[in-house]
């Protein structure tokens, strides 16, 4: 029987995690109805896939860079909407996430194309043709080392080449085991990240007892320290409970000169004078304030509202003495970060340092700001133990992660390199 | 699996310690894309330097078979502080002018290495390696360490191309499937007289969505002829391969069994029995076949016999005869072991720039001929 050749292809093949990519379908009948599908299968066994339809034009194409979806995950124009739009295939678990745990091996998506407008029941057809993308965390040459000395438990990524380099301390939220991929990627783009374990390291996994204040000044000092980087160009970047810690070092550190801070989802509510420990047990004080939805998903956000009057329970931020990007979603369910960032800023320009601040702020985007292109959820289970709702909605919270990505890079390359250049350093390729 | 890590200590003896050389503001060196299939083209660039600073782009290989290859181009920053390798003028190096691939195509041996060095990718399921850096200054810019510097992967294979060795019917061969449930059309790869199994140009076909075998036709101590028509056979009956979609794709050596199978198969190298679309590719300044001349012998007879409107031809002046895909180095000479195992330095001919433009050119155009002829045409039953 005569095949139908329609052909298809995604370039790059190869990508980073962040680099658009264009899928193009041709030689299909003029006005041909196919549906575009992705599939991913997770390193937990779970399988996520999106899909979307389109109309061949008279040419035969479609490109979906260009041209409008009909349905299916995602609709209208979008380039990348078969990766953003990715959900758990029907059976799955609830409450699934969507994170690479091995980021030296890349994710690879199947995108394959299908006769007609299908909305499930793929696992069961042939497709037309079908291609394996990958999209890496890594770029080639650069290194992941761990890192066990001082006492820290971290993961350091160090781009390609000689250095030196700037260098960035990355902290991840209270939601579970070291996550690498943001260090790797941000490394990608030339910054050596150090990925710090402050919630299970080693020590604390032995000992039982959470580290202090010194843990995160031995882990700048690591970075300072290290021959490929530079010791004045250190910056900090904390999503959620990460952004506390970082605000509270960035203003009362002795040791700690960060060159810029980014805070993602954050707040700099916290009893000021407080460890690790002392923070989370303020929180967990706090826990009666915790909402439920319909569904028993755990609201948090109300649990560090009202934004204290006492300064003794509020990082002073009109103390910073070098800029702050803050990232900001106002669907944000899980922390008060608009509640926060908006008394930050009257904090700064009372302060006089409000010149420091940037604010980017989110309509309908969700608590986990995370580098673009990997799925929004709403909802998902949090340390295992209980559901937690995050906010946002898939398109908003999408088009903000691109966004922000996009600025907190530029921020990162403007204060790290230093370009006094008019304008922003264009990243030609973002 | 190659060491990302170990490439940078190796290439890279010195590190510098950080504070003087970073009080300045440190140079960025980017390209897009930093893993791309080799006949994709790229973007290099170089942002954060001083404007009008003079800074020397080049690009460094460790092949397979260890020797190093460089190319280098003089560019200047403009008032950004920003050299676009794409868009900016090359005004010495290995190559001039605007020229956005030229770091691949114009590489040569680094000073010092032997003569007649051939870069040829032996190990199919590991990259290219390039090593794309920016040096202050010109002439003198090997002095120096480099300002900063990226690594970039060139693949042969595409994610979801399998390799499979083919040792049946008597066969040494290597078959490169693309991904996708199939079938697909299907190409007998041909290499010239250097002989042994050379996969490279298979794996791009299947990375193109061709099935395409790559065959050892010199060493099988069989009659050529029927040992290349058993290769076809093989092809066309796999359960991918659509049995009606195969070509044939020869270069040097190999383009008379090509053009054997291009007759039938039933008489030996009578051209005006050619039933199926010809494409030849000639080099004007190949000094090792008579490649051009060859060509117009074959469009005469074809021309008497009636079937021209076979025939197509891309013919490329000054270009030599190891016409190969896109971005890859041009050699006007390079030793060659002879079927006595004796080495001799062999003329390919062809100048550098004329050379690389005809291989990307005549790529595309071969790709372009190969899915007219052997991708079907739309299927009325859709």
């Amino acid at each position: 029987a005569e095949q139908c050749c329609v052909s298809l292809s995604v370039n790059p093949s190869r990508g980073l995690m962040d680099e658009k990519f264009i899928i193009l379908v041709q030689k299909a009948l003029p006005g041909f109805q196919l549906t575009i599908h992705a599939s991913y299968h997770c390193e937990d066994g779970n399988s996520w896939e999106a899909f979307a339809h389109y109309t061949a034009d008279a040419g035969g194409t479609v490109n979906v860079s260009q041209d409008t979806s009909l349905g299916g995950t995602y609709s209208g124009v979008e380039a990348m909407g078969l990766l953003w739009s990715l959900r758990p295939v029907p059976g799955s678990k609830p409450g699934l996430r969507l994170r690479k745990k091995n980021v030296q091996t890349p994710m690879e998506v199947t995108i394959s194309v299908y006769q007609g407008h299908q909305t499930e029941g793929f696992v069961d057809q042939v497709p037309l043709a079908s291609v394996l993308v990958e999209r890496w965390y890594m770029a080639p040459g650069v290194c992941r080392i761990p890192i066990t000395e001082e006492g820290l438990t971290a993961t350091l990524f160090v781009p390609a080449g000689n250095g030196p380099f700037p260098g960035l301390l990355d902290l991840w939220g209270g939601g579970g085991p070291l996550v690498e991929y943001r260090a790797a990627l941000l490394a990608s783009h030339g910054i050596a990240s150090l990925a710090l374990n402050y919630l299970t390291p080693k020590t604390t996994m032995e000992t039982g007892k959470m580290v202090d204040n010194q843990y995160f000044e031995k882990a700048y000092k690591f970075l300072q320290q290290h021959p490929q980087i530079c010791d004045s160009r250190i910056a900090m970047l904390g999503l959620s409970l990460g952004s506390a810690f970082t605000l509270k070092m960035a203003v009362y550190s002795q040791v700690m000169k960060l060159r810029c801070v980014v805070c993602i989802g954050g707040s700099h509510v916290q009893p000021v004078d407080g460890s690790v420990e002392q923070v989370l047990g303020y929180m967990e004080k706090n826990s009666e304030k915790t909402r439920f939805t319909e569904n028993n998903e755990m609201i948090w956000r109300d649990l560090l509202l009202p934004i204290p009057t006492d300064p003794s329970f509020k990082v002073d931020v009109g103390r910073l003495k070098c800029p702050l990007m803050l990232v900001v979603s106002e669907d944000d369910q899980n922390w008060p970060a608009p509640e926060s960032a908006k008394d930050m800023k009257e904090m700064m320009e009372r302060a006089g340092n409000s010149h420091l601040l940037t604010v980017l702020s989110y309509p309908n985007a969700g608590h986990l700001i995370e580098p673009p292109y990997t799925p929004h959820v709403r909802i998902s289970m949090f340390r295992t133990v209980v559901m937690a709702l995050w906010g946002g909605q898939m398109v908003e919270h999408s088009r903000a992660q691109e966004d922000a990505w996009k600025k907190i890079l530029i921020f990162l390359r403007e204060n790290l390199y230093d370009s006094t250049k008019p304008g922003a350093t264009t990243l030609s390729h973002l | 699996m190659w060491s990302k890590c170990r490439w940078s200590t190796v290439m890279f003896s010195f590190l510098h310690r950080r504070s003087s050389v970073m009080s300045q503001t440190p140079p960025i060196v980017s390209v897009l894309p930093t893993r791309g299939l080799v006949d994709e083209k790229f973007k290099v660039l170089v942002e954060n330097l001083p404007p009008g600073r003079p800074v020397t782009v080049r690009s460094l290989h460790h092949s397979d078979n260890g020797h190093y290859w460089e190319a280098f181009g003089f560019y200047t920053s403009d008032h950004r502080g920003t050299v676009n390798v794409s868009k900016d003028q090359s005004v010495g190096g290995t190559y001039t002018g605007k020229e956005p691939m030229g770091l691949l195509w114009s590489m040569c041996p680094v000073p010092g290495s032997h003569k007649g060095l051939r870069l040829r990718k032996l190990n199919m399921c590991s990259p290219m390696l390039v090593n794309i850096s920016v040096h202050s200054g010109h002439e003198g810019f090997r002095d120096g360490a480099p300002l900063a510097s990226v690594l970039v992967e060139r693949w042969y294979m595409a994610p979801g191309v399998k390799r499979i060795d083919v040792q049946e019917k008597g066969l040494l061969g290597t078959l490169f499937l693309p991904p996708g449930p199939g079938p697909f059309p299907g190409i007998l790869d041909l290499w010239g007289g250097g002989g042994g199994l050379v996969e490279y140009r298979s794996a791009l076909l299947a990375s193109h969505g061709f099935a395409t075998m790559s065959l050892d036709y010199l060493s099988c101590g069989q009659p050529v002829f029927t040992y290349v028509e058993t290769a076809f056979n093989f092809i066309k009956d796999h359960p991918q391969v659509i049995a009606d979609r195969v070509g044939v794709v020869g270069l040097c050596l190999g383009s008379l069994p090509a053009l054997y199978l291009a007759a039938d198969s039933t008489v030996v190298k009578v051209v005006k029995q050619i039933t199926s679309p010809l494409l030849l590719v000639s080099g004007c300044d190949d000094q090792n076949w008579p490649s051009f001349e060859t060509a117009e012998d074959i469009n005469q007879t074809m021309r008497a016999a009636g079937n021209d409107h076979l025939l197509s031809r891309l013919d490329y002046p000054d270009s030599g005869h190891l016409i190969e895909p896109p971005f890859s180095p041009h050699f006007r000479a390079s030793t060659f072991v002879t079927t006595n195992k004796r080495k001799a330095m062999i003329l390919w001919g062809g100048k550098t720039k004329p050379h690389s433009d005809a291989q990307e050119d005549s790529w595309r155009k071969i790709l372009s001929f190969l899915q007219q002829h052997l991708c079907c045409s739309l299927n009325a039953k859709l």
